[in-house]
Parts: structure tokens; C-alpha cells; sequence
């Protein structure tokens, strides 16, 4: 039934987005961590998304496929006190662009309450059908 | 020259009904990969869906295929095909080759669950008038 379906196509879209909202929410949080655990500079990290078809249904859900990490130039901060700057007093700072993740940020919730409002009017719609002749 | 053929207020429901839901997934899957690179949104065309829909069913109830040799195959008047999806045109095409524009497909959805839901109270309708018809008491 296409009604149902709707509902595992919501699902897909929520998880999806809130895996996007958490490596927002990493990349905000690291936007200062100048080391990780293996010892190098945090790189932010970006959600690849794609779509998800199947034979049975005109619709297609959403998956998250891969993270990968953003290969921007870091940045680089004078600061020669810092245990890991270099010979000219450097260090390499994380390439979160804080504003960047802002207005994915933003992006990411707005798709995530659509989905939401999405699943509820198909909610509406199987609770009538299953009233239909009463 | 009237193209919807004599139907039965139960199959004409039945068909909006089942085009209305198929509908609702479609542009329920456009919502839902808003964001996804390279994704096409997708619709039908109700009313021509919703023709040969009808179309098909009467020729199921009229022409019934005679079966008169064993190597004939059985006509299978459920089988029916699905309609044709169409391919939005985007008004503002996007860098990552995604045509979903959030606001057509939202309001389109809303429309098309308003329209279900009429749907619904139509068919309801006709059920209860059945029913009273039936039963001889006023419903």
C-alpha cells in the first residue's frame, strides 16, 4: 500500500538527516581541535546522500552512502607557544568553516521537520482510509 | 466526445483513491530526497492516469477475453499498468543536478492529501447510501 510506503520514505529521510545533523554538530564541536587521536588536525566531515530506489515502488527513499572528510586547505595559525607548532611558530587548525555549518545546519533541520510533517499528514490519511464506510 | 466511459461511483472512487495514494508516495519520495545530488523530482499526470485507469477497467468488465484452446493464456484483467512517471521541469535548476523545489512539492502534497481525504468521504458516501439502500433504514 502506497500510504505505508510513505511512512518507511519519511523514516529514510529522518535518519538520513539526522546523521547529517550529527556530523554538523562534530564538526562544530571540533572546530578548535588542533589534534585527534591518531595525532592530526580534525578535518570536517560531510554526509554523501543518495537515493535509494526499489522495483516495487514509485518512490525512493533517501540513504547516507559515505562520510568523507573535507579536503580543504587547513588552516594555519601563528601561535608559537602551542605545542604543536612548527619551526615558524605555526599550527594547523581544523578546516570547519563555522559558518558553513551554520547554514547547513539550518538546511539539515528544516529538510527534517518536512519529513516529519510529511509522515504526519500520511498518518491523517491511513486513519481515514481505515474509518472509510463507518 | 465523452471520454470517461459509464462507471460505477465505486470503481470511479476506487481508482482516484488508488491514484491519489500512488500519488502521495511519488511526491512523498520528492520531499524526502530534497537534498539528495543528482535526484529528479517526479509526478504524474492525474487526470490522464485517472482516464486510462477507468478505460481499463471497463474493458476488463465488458470484453472478456474466450479462452478456447489450452495454449491460451488466461486474461488477467488486475493486471494493470502503473502510470507513467513524469519528470518535473526545474524553474531554477540547481548546482548538484537535484530538480526538487521544496515549496512546489510541499504545496503539491498538501493538495493531493486534500484531495485524497475527499476521495475517501466521496467513496465513504457512496458506501453509506449503498448501505441504507440495503438495509432500508436512513443512515
Amino acid at each position: 500500500m502506497s500510504l505505508l510506503n510513505t511512512f518507511n520514505i519519511g523514516a529514510s529521510g529522518m535518519s538520513a538527516q539526522s546523521l547529517r545533523l550529527n556530523t554538523i554538530a562534530s564538526n562544530l564541536a571540533n572546530a578548535e581541535s588542533s589534534s585527534g587521536p591518531d595525532g592530526k588536525t580534525y578535518r570536517a566531515r560531510h554526509v554523501v546522500f543518495s537515493s535509494t530506489p526499489t522495483a516495487t515502488s514509485p518512490g525512493s527513499g533517501v540513504a547516507v552512502t559515505n562520510v568523507v572528510e573535507s579536503n580543504a586547505p587547513l588552516r594555519r595559525e601563528f601561535r608559537p607557544g602551542h605545542p604543536k607548532a612548527d619551526a615558524s611558530g605555526y599550527v594547523d587548525m581544523p578546516n570547519v568553516n563555522p559558518v558553513e555549518e551554520m547554514v547547513d545546519m539550518i538546511s539539515a533541520s528544516r529538510s527534517y521537520q518536512t519529513n516529519v510533517q510529511m509522515m504526519n499528514v500520511s498518518r491523517q490519511l491511513v486513519l481515514s482510509t481505515l474509518d472509510l464506510g463507518k | 466526445m465523452n471520454v470517461v466511459p459509464q462507471f460505477d461511483p465505486l470503481n470511479f472512487g476506487e481508482a482516484a483513491l488508488k491514484l491519489r495514494t500512488y500519488r502521495h508516495e511519488v511526491l512523498g519520495s520528492n520531499i524526502t530526497n530534497a537534498d539528495t545530488p543528482g535526484y529528479k523530482a517526479r509526478d504524474i499526470d492525474f487526470s490522464k492516469a485517472l482516464q486510462n485507469e477507468l478505460l481499463q477497467k471497463n474493458h476488463a468488465d465488458t470484453m472478456p477475453m474466450q479462452i478456447t484452446s489450452n495454449g491460451h493464456y488466461q486474461f488477467n484483467s488486475s493486471v494493470s499498468t502503473q502510470p507513467s512517471l513524469l519528470y518535473r521541469v526545474p524553474n531554477q535548476p540547481s548546482m548538484d543536478g537535484n530538480t526538487v523545489d521544496p515549496d512546489i512539492e510541499l504545496s503539491e502534497f498538501s493538495r493531493n492529501a486534500l484531495m485524497t481525504q475527499a476521495a475517501i468521504s466521496f467513496l465513504s458516501g457512496t458506501i453509506k447510501s449503498r448501505l441504507s439502500a440495503i438495509t432500508g433504514q436512513p443512515s
